[in-house]
């Protein structure tokens, strides 16, 4: 938690840097460390935090019709209630979400669209996996949700083994590309070991399948509807912490955001920045500090889609950069990111100038 | 908590304590009133004259009855012949420890409720007050170094498997008096011979088939408790679990807590067949009262019985009710009704149903009864002190135990510049 942290606070505030000894290896992390406003290496009084970042909301997109102020769980309602009112075979099932869910994704939408349509499952993630398999490969729109990431693993085996696979193996007779599943991610500062996990990593290893992660409810509803309308199994992760601290203005109409396209947020030639989901705020923030604090002018990638991921852009910024950052939730040993760095060393091995940085903020066992 | 007030058949007692005392009456004569405050005035209000002329301070324990044997309702059988025996016998003692034991639970989970709201305890926090009958009637049906295993709502089985209060809230506020070093919080809390505490419900059924098979392979005539809620109750690895634990005849006791909804789901909304000691199939099964602390220990005799005996698994389900939401954050009133709630606490509530009965058999005194709650209330107290000035674990312990592994490891922490170190 220590270094990333110290990015983050440009006002004089106590440093929530704990536990730093020794171990500082590159002059680049010495500079890093004494730029930090009242910050010493001596472990200080824990205080707890609420949320490491700011949320700052985009501008409104004015290409997709009249908005409406919504946070990240009542846009994905209007993106399900969209695709329930334009999709008669769409069906929308999980636990907990006749009564709108645990996180107010689904509220409304029984009322609205009847009980055969959105209804409850009983505790079986393995169950209701394999069910929406079977029912994508009948030809109905299935919107499974897992009420957890964490919970995920029981469905391990229906998405890798069987979802996965389906078209493959049928010579293209069969497939389940009808379906999507939702589940909230990350971590949210009280969730522990089971509300907390990041499992994309797990399911990068499988061809077959598409997994996406939005920064925001404006790229939430959009890649959501873009993830019900691709004709192969989606993975949609939402990251949880933004739930209600994410508000935009979002189109009330459908419209949809391309996938496997990452977004360049911001322009820079010093440092190539990637992240996805909730990160992507901290990096903004870190971009913003490392302006003004080091002079070093970052280039910012929300990668939006983690399989398959936009390879064209992240290379054509290190090209230009010389320089990788990528910063995940998840552990360090087998996530996303050690995947994105070879990839990109493969390719790009001659234009780099300085070694990949991996930083993973809330460390998590 | 509120003392039922009504009249008493027995003269002699009645012409000495009556009017001053109430006294309680038999269970057929429960009538509920409205709550009344102190009721029975302490000996320190009575003037010297009242109280040296009353026979209150001259009651002595030769007064009490030493045993009595209560009917219990009868279990729902499958595929058994025989259910557990229709009447318990109760000892004085016994009774006054079940109501101990129970009465710490209920006063602990409350105190962790108050710790939660004043955000001591932070996270997740599972309460398990309504459902002390279960823990304690289990505890009391096998030995201490049997075993066993529960999902989430754990608090009351770590207290009855040898955790104590202080460790318990002390490891609910993260502390490093906590029973798992302050690391585990509330899901997961664990003693010698309590396996915890798991957080994926219905992960832990087949792990405690795995511990009962080390009972059998080890011929230490022990046996397993594995217990589920009626939500996990649909998980698949459940029924894989029946069927090796059969297949294998494990000593194994499956016991379900039906306390009616999975969090928010009502039982009949999750499952096909609600007749959960059904759903064990080839295994026989037994469903009963787990608001009855005798019903639950007789049945788990019963069933220990069984499985010591060779027989293989057996199904228990505990028919049972928490007051509390599923967890903190569940307020617990959006998928059920208050009057639902209090229906349950007025007419089944464990700890008031062996009140009853103990006073109505003149087992214990209100006085007694009254005494214990407050040494339990002041142990809450100090153990709520105790977890509120303990200090959190140093951050040295943060990422140890993580893999065995001797020398110390070295662990990367949130940048490259943190290492920090794994002993274990």
């Amino acid at each position: 938690m220590a270094a990333t942290r110290l990015f983050l606070r440009a006002s004089p505030v106590k440093c929530s840097l704990t536990g730093l000894t020794g171990g500082v290896h590159s002059s680049l992390g010495l500079t890093l460390l004494k730029l930090s406003p009242a910050c010493t290496a001596k472990p200080q009084a824990q205080r707890r935090h609420a949320a490491h970042f700011t949320y700052h909301p985009e501008p409104a997109p004015s290409q997709y019709g009249p908005t409406q102020k919504m946070n990240l769980f009542q846009s994905v309602t209007s993106a399900l209630d969209n695709t329930l009112a334009g999709d008669p075979t769409a069906v929308i099932f999980g636990e907990d979400v006749a009564f709108g869910g645990v996180f107010r994704c689904t509220v409304g939408l029984r009322d609205k669209y009847g009980k055969d349509r959105v209804f409850n499952t009983p505790l079986c993630e393995q169950g209701i996996v394999g069910f929406g398999i079977g029912a994508a490969a009948a030809g109905a729109t299935a919107i499974a949700e897992i009420q957890f990431a964490d919970y995920i693993y029981p469905a391990f085996d229906q998405i890798v083994n069987e979802a996965a696979k389906y078209r493959y193996r049928s010579g293209n007779m069969f497939d389940c590309g009808k379906l999507t599943i939702r589940s909230p991610w990350g971590c949210v500062g009280h969730g522990s070991i089971y509300h907390s996990q990041c499992p994309e990593a797990f399911f990068t290893h499988c061809p077959g399948i598409k997994i996406v992660v939005p920064r925001g409810p404006v790229q939430a509803k959009g890649l959501l509807l873009s993830c019900i309308a691709d004709q192969n199994p989606c993975i949609f992760f939402e990251p949880k912490i933004l739930y209600r601290a994410a508000v935009e203005q979002v189109p009330t109409e459908a419209y949809q955001i391309p996938l496997s396209q990452a977004e360049v947020l911001q322009e820079g030639s010093d440092l190539t920045l990637v992240a996805w989901g909730t990160q992507v705020h901290v990096l903004k923030e870190v971009a913003a500090m490392a302006q003004e604090k080091l002079g070093v002018s970052c280039e910012l990638i929300d990668l939006r889609t983690i399989l398959p991921w936009d390879t064209e852009t992240v290379c054509k910024s290190v090209v230009k950069t010389g320089r990788l950052l990528i910063s995940h939730e998840a552990p360090v040993t087998g996530g996303f990111a050690a995947e994105i760095s070879s990839t990109v060393q493969v390719r790009v091995r001659w234009e780099i100038k300085a070694f990949y940085f991996f930083y993973v903020t809330d460390f998590k066992l | 908590m509120f003392t039922l007030v009504t009249e008493r058949e027995n003269p002699t007692f009645e012409k000495i304590i009556s009017p001053i005392i109430d006294v309680p009456p038999s269970p057929a004569l429960i009538t509920v009133k409205s709550p009344i405050i102190n009721p029975s005035p302490s000996p320190a209000q009575l003037t010297p004259a009242v109280a040296n002329s009353m026979v209150v301070s001259a009651r002595t324990y030769a007064d009490f009855t030493p045993q009595a044997t209560f009917d219990i309702k009868k279990c729902d059988l499958h595929k058994l012949e025989e259910g557990p025996p229709l009447q318990a016998v109760l000892t004085r003692e016994e009774g006054l420890q079940y109501y101990r034991t129970m009465q710490t639970i209920r006063r602990m989970e409350l105190k962790a409720d108050q710790l939660y709201k004043q955000k001591i305890i932070r996270g997740f926090c599972h309460l398990y007050d309504g459902q002390e009958a279960c823990a304690v009637g289990i505890e009391t049906g096998i030995n201490l170094s049997d075993h066993l295993i529960t999902a989430y709502r754990a608090h009351g089985y770590t207290l009855t498997r040898g955790g104590t209060v202080r460790e318990i809230m002390a490891e609910l506020t993260g502390r490093r008096g906590g029973i798992a070093k302050g690391k585990g919080g509330s899901m997961h809390m664990y003693t010698k011979h309590f396996y915890g505490g798991n957080g994926i419900v219905g992960a832990q059924v087949p792990l405690g088939a795995g511990v009962a098979l080390a009972c059998k392979y080890l011929g230490n005539n022990e046996i397993c408790v594995c217990l589920y809620g009626d939500g996990a109750a649909n998980q698949g690895q459940i029924f894989e679990t029946y069927n090796m634990a059969s297949l294998w005849k494990l000593p194994c006791i499956f016991i379900c807590e039906n306390n009616k909804y999975g969090m928010g789901t009502s039982v009949e909304r999750a499952a096909a067949s609600t007749d959960y000691y059904k759903r064990g199939d080839f295994i026989p099964g037994l469903r009963l009262d787990g608001m009855d602390v005798l019903c639950v220990r007789e049945a788990t005799k019963f069933a220990a019985e069984h499985c010591r005996s060779g027989k293989g698994p057996i199904l228990m389900e505990l028919q049972t009710y928490r007051y509390h939401g599923h967890s903190m954050s569940d307020p617990g009133v959006s998928y059920r009704t208050r009057e639902e709630i209090q229906e349950v606490r007025s007419k089944s509530d464990p700890i008031s149903m062996l009140k009853d009965r103990m006073l109505s058999n003149n087992m214990a005194s209100v006085e007694e009864l009254k005494e214990i709650d407050v040494e339990v209330r002041k142990e809450i107290e100090d153990a709520a002190q105790f977890a509120t000035t303990d200090p959190e674990p140093p951050l040295d312990d943060l990422c140890n135990h993580i893999f065995y592994n001797d020398p110390p490891m070295e662990v990367r922490g949130t940048n490259p510049w943190t290492k920090l170190k794994s002993v274990s």
